[in-house]
């Protein structure tokens, strides 16, 4: 368990965290959400005792970070933001010496460490210096440093930014993958991972605290949530009718040619039902036609530019 | 293992991967070749010792420690490093230690390979090793004093240059602190006490004595203490400054 109470950071007279508070259980895969500049990397690095709260408590599993920092430190693995490293030294080097810092015995860490390298296929580069890997290899080494003593608790602060498509799939899947008695918090400015890897997800912005939902309520805040979206191949006749039927509370025109049709529902009411009669009615040949989850990044927009003003 | 001796191994280790060392290591050699044969008449003086060569290494020192020392803390703010030793579960007394040993044990290892000026001397005469072995361990830790302020020195910036400059500028006033000429100063207006504390603060007067085989345990308290002293800084400037 992970208890952050009123949690606040100040560099000089700029507050970066402002009286963050909230809780992570065992099993969660908490998104850590906000634009650039939020206070995401800050609060990770208070909760990986690295930098000390200005006020406010952090405590991992009843260890006070401030107090207890090595007790809290030995439960977490940390990937900081751009996965530093030490350069000059092989993966299996690197790999060794964190294992031999957080004292694994002898044989655990030949375990841990054939198990890592495992997870996250080092093995092609195991005996390359860091310095000559790709950025993609790098951030896998610096994860496979993170998870190599088992932690209870992850912190990854931006694991999948600058990955390509392929290499961001694979960092998700690892996400996935691990054992689900475990802490993670993932941050990242990346919606759709939110809904790809986390059971929960918060939002701050200039410090604050602003939303801290599964990514499904978050989804049905959106004004999408529900809305049928279809493309017909006589889109400028059916515009008119389909605006018109009862359930259907306001519509539009979208898209690069004005011919997608985007119907928002009445609360409560059945328009997928109605709208499918109607098309088949008058013999509209459909083109597209899908009921929205709701859209995350208009969620955020409207969360967290609503806040800034 | 104790964490602060691996975080001294690794640390060793990557001096030795890079050119650094080696570069650092032949230069050391050369000068310190160059300084006792040329400067100091080591032939002509016609004794069978080695205090041409200790005489030598204050100055010495002063450029060469400075060049290995600027890069122990200013280079992992740099890279970003810094974030994964201090979220890693060893105390920062272990971090600050074991980065430091590896430094100090490195130029141990560039003295004890001047070992054929020492060859040199036994085979032309019969110094006194005793004495020589003293200087030895005089210089040593002297060395060990220069790294601990560079060391915090180090701590406090990020540009190595910067860090470099300001090492060789603290550790020339605490070479010359002990000379007449910055003695006869203070003595102008400072009571006698001040001027004593100056005097006696120098790496000089203290390391004159152990290169001359005098092995007086003040001078080698006052490098621990120096040492001790500019580490614990080293500590407080890496908590003050990680963040930025
Ligand atoms: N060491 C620091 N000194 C001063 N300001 C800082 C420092 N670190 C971060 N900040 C500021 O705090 C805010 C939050 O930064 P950060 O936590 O890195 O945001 P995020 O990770 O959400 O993009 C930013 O405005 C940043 O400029
Ligand atoms: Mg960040």
């Amino acid at each position: 368990m992970i208890l952050i109470d009123k949690l606040t950071k100040r560099f000089g007279p700029f507050t970066a965290v402002n009286e963050l508070s909230f809780q992570v259980a065992p099993g969660e895969v908490l998104g850590f959400l906000g634009p650039n500049g939020a206070g995401k990397s800050t609060t990770m690095k208070m909760v990986a005792g690295f930098l000390a709260p200005t006020s406010g408590t952090i405590a991992v599993f009843g260890h006070n970070v401030v107090d207890q920092p090595l007790k809290a430190k030995q439960m977490i693995g940390y990937l900081p933001e751009g996965a530093p490293s030490y350069g000059d030294m092989s993966t299996y080097d690197f790999l060794r010496f964190i294992g031999q810092v957080r004292k694994l015995n002898a044989s655990d860490l030949a375990n841990r460490l054939d198990a890592v390298v495992q997870q996250l296929s080092l093995q092609s580069v195991l005996h390359q210096p860091i310095d000559t890997l790709s950025k993609g290899f790098r951030r896998r080494v610096g994860l496979a440093q993170a998870i190599l003593h088992d932690p209870k608790v992850l912190i990854l602060d931006e694991p999948t930014d600058g990955l390509d498509p392929n290499q961001k799939h694979e960092v998700r899947r690892l996400i996935q993958n691990l054992s689900h008695d475990k802490i993670v918090i993932v941050s990242t400015h990346i919606l759709e991972e939110v809904a790809a890897v986390c059971s929960r997800a918060i939002i701050i912005s200039g410090g604050r605290l602003l939303a801290d939902e599964t990514p499904a309520a978050l989804e049905a805040r959106s004004r999408f949530h529900g809305a049928i979206t279809l493309e017909l191949a006589e889109s400028a006749g059916a515009y008119p009718l389909l605006s018109r039927l009862p359930e259907v509370a306001n519509s539009e025109l979208s898209g690069p040619t004005q011919s997608r049709i985007v119907l928002f529902p009445k609360p409560g009411s059945n328009l997928f039902g109605s709208v499918n009669r109607m098309v088949h009615q008058h013999g509209w040949h459909v083109q597209e036609m899908h009921v929205e989850r709701g859209q995350l990044d208009e969620v955020f927009r409207t969360i967290t530019q609503g806040a800034a003003q | 293992m104790n964490a602060t001796l691996v975080i001294a191994k690794r640390e060793l280790h990557s001096y030795f991967s890079t050119p650094l060392a080696y570069v650092f290591i032949v230069i050391f050699l050369m000068l310190t070749a160059s300084f006792t044969f040329f400067l100091g008449g080591f032939f002509e003086r016609g004794q069978a010792d080695l205090s041409p060569f200790f005489n030598f290494h204050p100055w010495l020192y002063l450029f060469l420690v400075p060049a290995l020392s600027m890069r122990l803390w200013a280079e992992e703010r740099k890279s970003g490093t810094i974030e994964l030793l201090m979220t890693l579960p060893v105390s920062l007394k272990s971090l600050v230690l074991g980065k430091y040993l590896a430094a100090w044990v490195f130029t141990g290892i560039a003295l004890l390979l001047t070992f054929p000026i020492w060859i040199t001397v036994n085979y032309l005469g019969a110094p006194d090793n005793g004495v020589i072995v003293t200087g030895y361990l005089g210089s040593w830790f002297m060395a060990g004093a220069y790294l601990a302020i560079g060391s915090c020195i180090s701590a406090a910036t990020k540009n190595q240059v910067i860090a470099f400059i300001i090492t060789v500028v603290v550790c020339f006033l605490f070479v010359v602190s002990g000379f007449n000429i910055v003695l006869d100063w203070f003595t102008r207006w400072a009571p006698d006490s001040l001027v004593d504390a100056v005097a006696a603060l120098s790496f000089m007067t203290h390391f004159q004595s152990i290169a001359k085989g005098v092995l007086d345990l003040r001078d080698v308290f006052y490098f621990l203490i120096v040492t001790l002293g500019w580490l614990l800084a080293t500590a407080i400037v890496i908590d003050m400054k990680k963040a930025s």
